[in-house]
């Protein structure tokens, strides 16, 4: 069962500061409506995964983690490997955060980060198969929190790019069935790069990158993940609030050209 | 009317979203303004009062209103009162203070239970609701307190205009037909009392017949010859 | 790939008040879903600690049934439910208007009975239609479809088949008095341009959908007030 969320923990005269900057075309951090918070990413930071992002996004931190392990393949895909992505709020991240199994709002991060993997086939799964049918390679990315001021989609679906970009697999060969390793590390199969862009509408002014206090005062959000070229792989709209079809397609078009930037900016990194 | 739509002005069915009126209206039960428009936000019919718009809902749930009288269902009994479920998005309270027994003594749970017990029904009137409280009851008064006898019947709160009727025509037909009486509460719960029970199952069915076909003409009479039908076989106590 | 043109609807039935016990409900056939949806509420809410101070809670379920699919599905709720069940109210509460049952909940539940994809958009399309058959008030009633893209043309309404072999998915809940969008999701790969032609596609298809669903209140509910005289029915109060 999905029910409304209780308010926000905010005084009303909180509320109305963020709002009032909005209308004078100001943020509450000062930033522009396309500037996103400062981004810091870090690789490789637990190194006994196969591959570790960390991103601070303003004060949002989220760690994404991956391991590749053998298993066994979903019936209907027989000869491909397996993506299962999941997410942790983690109760250290803010006050409310409680332990226990997923939330909807963690289990949507996921399925969001999830489809922008999938649906831009970052990973080539095929190249993942050890014996059609019976063992393939699972990629599990696990997101999680550390930190929550806002924005937690963005920032998972950097972090969990990041880690897949410089994860590093033991090489394989496929012997009668058999997988055998070599001595050497390489990378994932990766062949695209999906990067989700999230707005957010608040007194009819649409923000990207919002930060808490942006979060808890807003109308809806839209997040729009973009792959690298320039298609769009996924799209979720969440809140309350509505859109109107003019207001999308303006989204849309920011988001696509937006993704290009941090694209790079993740790329960058690796290399 | 200038400004009426079609659909108010013919007093037609209408749905959430459906536009009544434009310019200088109010916007009456179940309708709302936005902008130069007045929209209706729940299925029924359209009317108009004046300058006033409003929608006679179909169904819906039980809003309490002061004065209205209720018929309820003890639940809870708690220090200085009774929680009484009367069929409502809230449960109400009756407060020992609000029933004719009480003397101003303290209240002690086993005392109120002689009053009232848990699934005891009750005839109340609301005395007190608004945004931020539950209802609050009182049984001090004619008519009202503790049912004892007869059966009941719930309908959708909606209906209960038309089992009164025009200046009390249909509940009037009914009692005298079927030979109870018939307490209809703004809840939607009836209660009828009659000298047997044949009796009391023919007035309960003739509610429900009326609750069916609460859309149509000539409902009275059809209700009636019902009923006499029906009473054709049974020894009627008067 | 069934025989529709690219921008043409599969057959949707829609039935309301089908359900005797739930406040308010309304089944749906779009395509080979078949989907039922039921509202109970305004009611007190459970547990009391969720409810809100100033207006009610809404509560939603989506679920399928274990043989809806073409593989048993086990009955336990899914990832796949939850975020459903979360984007669903997402896109049915901007049309509730429950600042007029503050701490309450109104619980709305789908089920579906058999699936062929765009439920969650069909299970939408039901669920507003249980809510006004429910009597809650609404702003308007919320229509949903999917569009999506096959063999690199934008296509509206794919059907499980399609949507196994298709490019994108795209489901949209609409608003049309109010050009709102409540739901928005996409999985897939569009260029700008198709997701605009998309987007467009479906909200067209929703403002069909509307239609559809207001002539659906209209035949339950049409003969409730096409013949009435007002002379029988009364505002009373007790």
């Amino acid at each position: 069962m999905s029910a409304t969320h209780q308010p926000s923990p905010v005084a009303k005269l909180e509320q109305k500061t963020v709002r009032d900057l909005i209308l004078k075309g100001k943020r509450i951090d000062d930033r522009g409506p396309l500037d996103y918070r400062p981004l810091t990413i870090m690789l490789g930071t637990v190194e006994k995964a196969n591959g570790s992002a960390q991103v601070y996004l303003g004060k949002t931190k989220i760690l994404a983690g991956v391991k590749v392990q053998v298993g066994t393949p979903f019936p209907d895909t027989p000869n491909e490997g397996i993506l299962t992505v999941n997410a942790e709020f983690v109760p250290l991240a803010y006050p409310t955060f409680e332990a226990g199994p997923p939330d909807e709002n963690s289990i949507e991060l996921a399925r969001v980060v999830d489809r922008g993997i999938r649906e831009s086939k970052a990973i080539d799964l095929a190249k993942m198969c050890i014996d059609p049918g019976k063992k393939v390679l699972v990629i599990f990315v696990d997101v999680y929190v550390l930190d929550h001021d806002g924005n937690l989609i963005d920032a998972a679906g950097m972090a969990a790019l990041g880690a897949l970009i410089s994860a590093k697999m033991q090489a394989f060969e496929v012997k009668g069935g058999e997988i055998k390793y070599k001595d050497t590390k390489i990378p994932l199969p990766m062949q695209n790069y999906p990067v989700p862009i999230t707005s957010v509408k608040l007194d009819g002014s649409i923000i990207v990158d919002p930060c808490l206090e942006e979060e808890q005062v807003m109308s809806c959000r839209l997040t729009v993940t973009t792959d690298k070229d320039g298609n769009v792989c996924a799209m979720q709209k969440g809140g309350l609030g509505v859109f109107t079809p003019e207001e999308i397609k303006q989204i849309i078009s920011s988001s696509v050209n937006k993704s290009r930037e941090l694209r790079e900016k993740i790329l960058s990194k690796v290399n | 009317m200038e400004g009426l739509t079609v659909l108010a002005e013919r007093k037609q069915l209408v749905g959430p979203g459906d536009v009544l009126a434009e310019g200088p209206y109010f916007a009456g039960e179940n309708t709302y303004r936005e902008g130069s428009k007045i929209f209706a936000s729940r299925v029924g019919m359209a009317d108009v009062i004046g300058n006033k718009l409003i929608v006679m809902p179909v169904k819906g749930a039980y809003i309490p209103r002061m004065d209205d009288i209720v018929l309820g269902r003890v639940f809870d009994i708690g220090m200085s009162g009774w929680q009484v479920d009367i069929y409502a998005p809230y449960p109400a309270m009756l407060p020992a203070s609000e029933t004719p027994m009480h003397r101003g003594r303290d209240s002690v749970r086993h005392d109120l239970r002689s009053i009232y017990g848990v699934g005891d029904l009750m005839i109340a009137q609301v005395i007190a609701f608004d945004r931020t409280r539950d209802p609050l009851l009182t049984t001090k008064g004619r008519g009202l307190g503790k049912v004892t006898s007869g059966r009941v019947a719930r309908i959708n709160n909606t209906k209960i205009p038309r089992v009164i009727g025009k200046k009390g025509s249909m509940i009037t037909m009914l009692k005298k037909e079927t030979g109870t009486d018939i307490i209809p509460g703004q809840n939607g719960v009836i209660l009828v009392t009659g000298r047997n029970p044949d009796q009391e199952l023919i007035a309960v069915e003739a509610i429900y017949m009326i609750e069916r076909e609460a859309h149509t003409t000539g409902l009275t009479d059809r209700v009636k010859a019902m009923i006499l039908e029906r009473m054709k076989g049974i020894t009627v106590g008067q | 790939m069934d025989g529709r043109r690219l921008d043409e609807l599969r057959p949707i039935k829609l039935e309301v008040g089908i359900l005797d016990k739930a406040d308010g409900s309304a089944y749906i056939e779009h395509g080979r879903n078949k989907i039922l949806a039921a509202v109970f509420g305004p009611r007190e809410a459970h547990p009391k600690h969720i409810a809100l101070a100033d207006r009610a809670v809404v509560k939603c379920r989506y679920h399928m049934a274990p043989f809806s699919t073409d593989e048993r599905k086990s009955p336990a709720p899914s990832r796949r439910e939850l975020e459903l069940s979360k984007v669903i109210r997402e896109s049915l509460e901007p049309s509730i208007m429950s600042e007029y049952f503050p701490r309450s909940t109104i619980d709305i539940i789908i089920e579906v009975l058999q699936a062929d994809a765009g439920t969650r958009c069909a299970g939408i399309t039901a669920a507003s239609l249980a809510l006004a058959d429910a009597g809650i008030p609404l702003r308007e009633l919320v229509a949903a479809c999917a569009a999506g893209k096959i063999d690199g043309k934008v296509v509206l309404d794919l059907s499980d088949i399609e949507d196994k072999k298709g490019d994108a998915d795209l489901p949209v809940a609409y608003m049309p008095k109010s050009n709102a969008i409540g739901l928005l999701q996409m999985d897939g790969s569009m260029t700008e341009e198709e997701l605009k032609q998309a987007l467009d596609m479906a909200i067209n298809a929703c403002k069909t959908i509307y239609d559809m669903q207001r002539d659906a209140l209209r035949r339950k509910y049409h003969i409730e007030r096409d013949e009435s005289e007002t002379e029988e029915v009364t505002e009373v109060k007790a």
